[in-house]
């Protein structure tokens, strides 16, 4: 018995002030030196699962757990968090809200200390752990002028100093860019093979962790948890990767769960995907490459027109570099980039709410538009220069008609106590009819209540509101800064469709982003930034395979070719337009 | 050459160091030896801080000793009680019913009276900056790292409530930014609400965050204590603060006999410190890396012993040495014993080892935004 890692028997979970149980009669055991991948929707109960692991559920959050969970064989029942740390390991989404010290090394030595591990020990074990992680030029920066792929090692090296021998990381990848997450997930897999540790990971990213887990273990809506092999499991799954939908799609079995599997199977589909390109002419051409070059074969005059922006923050950083920027209608607009990339920088400048240390940005106001539709012809600069105006010198609430913006943190819009109230809010300090607000919302996330606070909902209902709250004063242009954070694949997908949506019916959505198979879907041009320079920009296809790094599953496995997604490859072989 | 390699010095040592400086400069109004005291202090600060955010605070804390001097100075002109001969100032005086003979609201300002003001501020303002520099030098965090074991949990708990200061500031400007994309820019108390609550939220929600990942990295672990043993130890405990509390009235009341007063202090301090003893040996906790106690340590501590010794002996034999002469008003001595005294307090400057610098590694470009995560 006590030989497994992990093991839980007729566990179900209901939490303090919920109506039936988030986990129902779970049996679950993760043997030594595997690393199982938990997944689930949003609001599943995988943080509560990762939380009954290390005894937090019930000691820490409350609510009545049943059953027994047993970690190397001791009970939950009667050990507390800090009575396990020696035998499990937790790290959080956000590495930085669990640093107690300010530097690597201290932090690295916390866990040790509170367990009464003599000096030399500790000192032994910090510069192994330094060296393990690839992090010992780190030793004494200070924690929070890491980026965050270092923060999120120093976090998995501050619970590994302990030994523990199971490790459990809720979404460890999350905040990362496709480079930082890369990193954390070396290091994980290199724990697993030359330490056997035991690793359970949480993630809503599927493929970056698919095809190193040997066991996958679903938390479905109703509490009810399966596990069984990656490939087993996928097959029904309702959180796939887009290389397991295509394998789906097209009846592969065994079911690929890398990109070279799928590769190697996919010899046959690449050689029907290619017919499809020869048979059609260029001009009728079904496939995805058209309707993501639309925005640029005929740009229909400028809604928003940015030349030399730059950005200073304080402490001689420049984050944006003298970038220019068109927005055009009807068009969805991906910026990428590294963290720090200077991103959300440029967002908030565009916005004109940001710091703007040089450079111009003219917006096309929607009365000029209305009122001559015919001088924002193809090329032009969107009506003479006297008919633009700059967003910054406008007041707040004048701004926000012209150029919308969702920050990171979408929630530090919402201040009041219920969806109704802040709807309302909504309509007035825009100056709407009452009940705009509200029918947007119901348009984009059907089934909120009115009286719900916004606390309890779900991240995707979340910007959802704050989407409607920003939408209600009509902006031609919408800034979206990482909205698909914390976002399941469904929801992703409900985002997707709903910015499309939005796009159609003429405005210019900008939507910064780490998530490549999310910039495969939904937009119709890329945006890179580096060091605050725009390195490229170009219609999607053509930019985000161009680089291994950021092209989208499908594209790696179909590739060459203009086919980004699984609904591109369906609608290429079905003949029906994307 | 080990004593010679950068490293930083013993927090203790630093406060011992700045409370002896604190205490020489109590003694004297005397404006060379003050402005002595404070140019030995700003050049220790100068030479020995480290690179941390505290220890820029330096300069925040001269500007509250100007702050001070000002407000005194002021303050005199307002409602100080004016003395003297060399007329500075003609004011008109309000005259005030008898009962408030200690005040005098306006009336002619002189020189002596002004001055006599000054220097007290002074006096205070280099005291501060005494405070400031240990501020300074002394890692505050490291300082609670040195605490005994008994009382780490506390050590820890104001070591988090410290950092969810800057955290609370980062949100609060944060919201004020997001509050801008709705149109919302009142200011001033009506804009309280709406950027108190997802402030707050947002804080609450860290401060969980952080006290799970505390929780389930040991902190708060402590072996199985017998009963009897516990009860011990709170008895211990309690009777040395009892003994503490009595002592520290007998040494203030005169009349009480003198047995209540220093032995019985005595008695408490020590019983208080074994309570402490006892409490903590239950507690597993360790120290990665502790602070060494060497020379250095004993040095900084001696040099500010030194400083405070030399001037409060100077204030018993010869008072006038350290006040400045206002009933006639006359140029402040320069007494060798003093002056001598404080240039000792210099000595850490030259004698301890230099703090650590850590490599810079600040990008030159690329923004700060930080990774905010939530839900």
């Amino acid at each position: 018995m006590a030989d497994h890692a992990v093991s839980l028997e007729r566990v179900s979970v209901t939490l303090p002030g919920a109506d039936g149980p988030v986990l129902r009669e779970v049996d679950l055991t993760v043997e030594e030196g595997e690393l199982a991948l938990v997944v689930g929707r949003t609001g599943s109960g995988k943080s509560t699962l990762l939380g009954a692991m290390c005894a937090r559920v019930p000691h820490f959050t409350g609510g009545v757990l049943t059953g027994h969970v047993l970690l190397h064989g001791r009970d939950t029942r009667d050990h507390r968090p800090r009575d396990l740390a020696d035998v499990v390991g937790v790290v959080g989404q956000d590495p930085a809200a669990g640093f107690v010290t300010d530097t690597v090394e201290e932090e690295l030595a916390y866990g040790m200390e509170q367990l009464g591990l003599p000096g030399t020990t500790m000192r032994k074990r910090v510069e192994e752990t330094l060296d393990l992680l690839g992090i010992a030029e780190l030793r004494d920066a200070p924690l929070r002028d890491l980026s965050g792929g270092q923060q999120q090692r120093v976090a998995i090296g501050s619970v590994l100093t302990a030994h523990p021998r199971v490790l459990l990381l809720d979404e460890p990848t999350s905040a990362l860019d496709p480079t930082g997450a890369e990193e954390v997930l070396a290091t994980i897999t290199r724990l697993v093979h030359d330490l056997a540790v035991t690793v359970v990971v949480a993630e809503h990213r599927v493929e970056r962790v698919l095809h190193y887990a040997d066991r996958v273990v679903h938390v479905a809506r109703d509490g009810s948890v399966r596990s069984g092999t990656p490939a087993g499991l996928m097959v029904e799954s309702d959180i796939t990767s887009p290389v397991v939908e295509l394998g789906r799609y097209a009846g592969w079995s065994p079911l690929p769960l890398s990109v070279r599997d799928a590769r190697r199977a996919a010899r046959d589909l690449r050689a029907d995907l290619v017919g499809t390109l020869e048979r059609s002419s260029p001009a009728d051409r079904p496939a995805a490459g058209q309707r993501r070059r639309r925005g640029h074969v005929a740009p229909q005059g400028r809604l928003l027109s940015a030349r030399g922006v730059v950005v200073r923050h304080p402490g001689d950083v420049v984050a944006v570099a003298g970038v220019d920027l068109d927005l055009f209608p009807s068009e969805v607009t991906a910026v990428m980039g590294r963290n720090g990339s200077g991103k959300s920088s440029l967002l908030w400048a565009l916005q004109g709410s940001g710091t703007l240390s040089g450079g111009t940005v003219q917006v096309v106001p929607p009365a000029t538009r209305a009122s001559t539709p015919g001088t924002a012809g193809s090329g032009g600069a969107g009506g003479t220069a006297s008919d633009t105006v700059e967003p910054r010198v406008l007041a707040a609430g004048e701004r926000r008609a012209l150029v919308g913006l969702v920050p990171q943190s979408a929630a530090d819009l919402l201040y009041l106590d219920t969806v109704g109230a802040e709807c309302h809010q909504a309509d007035s300090e825009s100056g709407r009819l009452p009940g705009t607000c509200a029918d947007l919302l119901g348009e984009m996330a059907p089934g909120i209540v009115a009286d719900q606070h916004p606390r309890d909902l779900s991240e995707g209902q979340k910007l959802a509101l704050v989407l409607a709250v920003q939408l209600t004063a009509d902006p031609p242009v919408l800034l979206l800064d990482e909205p698909t954070r914390g976002l399941d694949p469904t929801a992703k997908a409900a985002l997707s469709r709903l910015l499309r949506g939005l796009a159609a019916r003429g405005r210019s959505i900008v939507v910064s982003t780490h998530d490549v198979e999310f910039v495969a879907q939904c937009s119709d041009r890329v945006v890179v930034l580096a060091a605050g320079e725009v390195v490229a920009d170009g219609p999607t296809a053509d930019v985000i395979t161009s680089s291994p790094a950021f092209a989208p599953q499908v594209s790696k496995v179909t590739g060459p070719g203009p086919w980004l997604t699984v609904a591109d490859v369906r609608a290429a072989l079905e003949g029906v337009p994307a | 050459m080990r004593s010679t390699l950068p490293r930083a010095v013993h927090p203790a040592a630093w406060w011992g160091w700045a409370i002896g400086m604190a205490v020489a400069v109590s003694t004297t109004t005397n404006p060379v030896l003050l402005l002595l005291a404070l140019c030995v202090v700003a050049l220790v600060v100068a030479a020995r801080r480290g690179t941390s955010p505290w220890a820029r605070a330096f300069r925040l804390y001269l500007w509250l000793g100007l702050a001070i001097v000002v407000a005194r100075v002021v303050l005199h002109v307002l409602v100080g009680l004016k003395f003297g001969e060399i007329v500075v100032l003609r004011l008109p005086e309000v005259t005030l019913p008898s009962w408030a003979a200690g005040i005098q609201v306006g009336g002619t300002v002189y020189l002596e009276g002004l001055l006599a003001a000054a220097l007290a501020g002074l006096r205070l303002a280099v005291m501060i900056a005494c405070i400031g520099a240990a501020n300074a030098l002394a890692n505050p965090k490291r300082l609670l790292r040195a605490l005994p074991g008994a009382l780490h949990e506390i050590g820890s708990a104001v070591v988090v409530s410290v950092s969810v200061a800057p955290q609370l500031a980062e949100s609060v400007q944060r919201v004020l930014r997001a509050r801008q994309l709705r149109g919302d820019t009142t200011r001033g108390l009506r804009a309280v609400p709406t950027v108190a609550l997802p402030v707050l939220e947002d804080t609450l929600e860290r401060s969980l965050l952080l006290a799970a990942a505390m929780d389930s990295r040991g902190y708060g672990r402590t072996d199985h204590v017998p009963g009897g043993h516990r009860l011990v130890t709170g008895a211990v405990t309690l009777g040395g603060l009892l003994a503490s509390a009595v002592g520290i009235y007998g040494v203030l009341d005169a009349t009480t006999p003198a047995a209540m007063g220093t032995p019985t202090l005595l008695a408490g301090l020590a019983l208080s410190g074994l309570g402490l003893w006892l409490g903590g040996r239950h507690v597993p906790r360790t120290t990665y890396r502790p602070d060494p106690w060497r020379g250095a340590e004993w040095l900084t501590v001696g040099c500010g012993v030194v400083a405070a010794a030399t001037l409060v002996t100077v204030s018993r034999t010869t008072p006038e040495l350290l006040v400045m002469p206002l009933t006639p008003l006359a140029v402040p001595p320069l007494p060798m014993a003093p002056v001598v005294g404080l240039l000792v307090g210099a000595l850490p400057a030259y004698l301890t080892p230099a703090p650590p610098r850590p490599a810079a590694r600040a990008a030159h470009r690329g923004a700060r935004d930080r990774v905010v995560v939530r839900g």
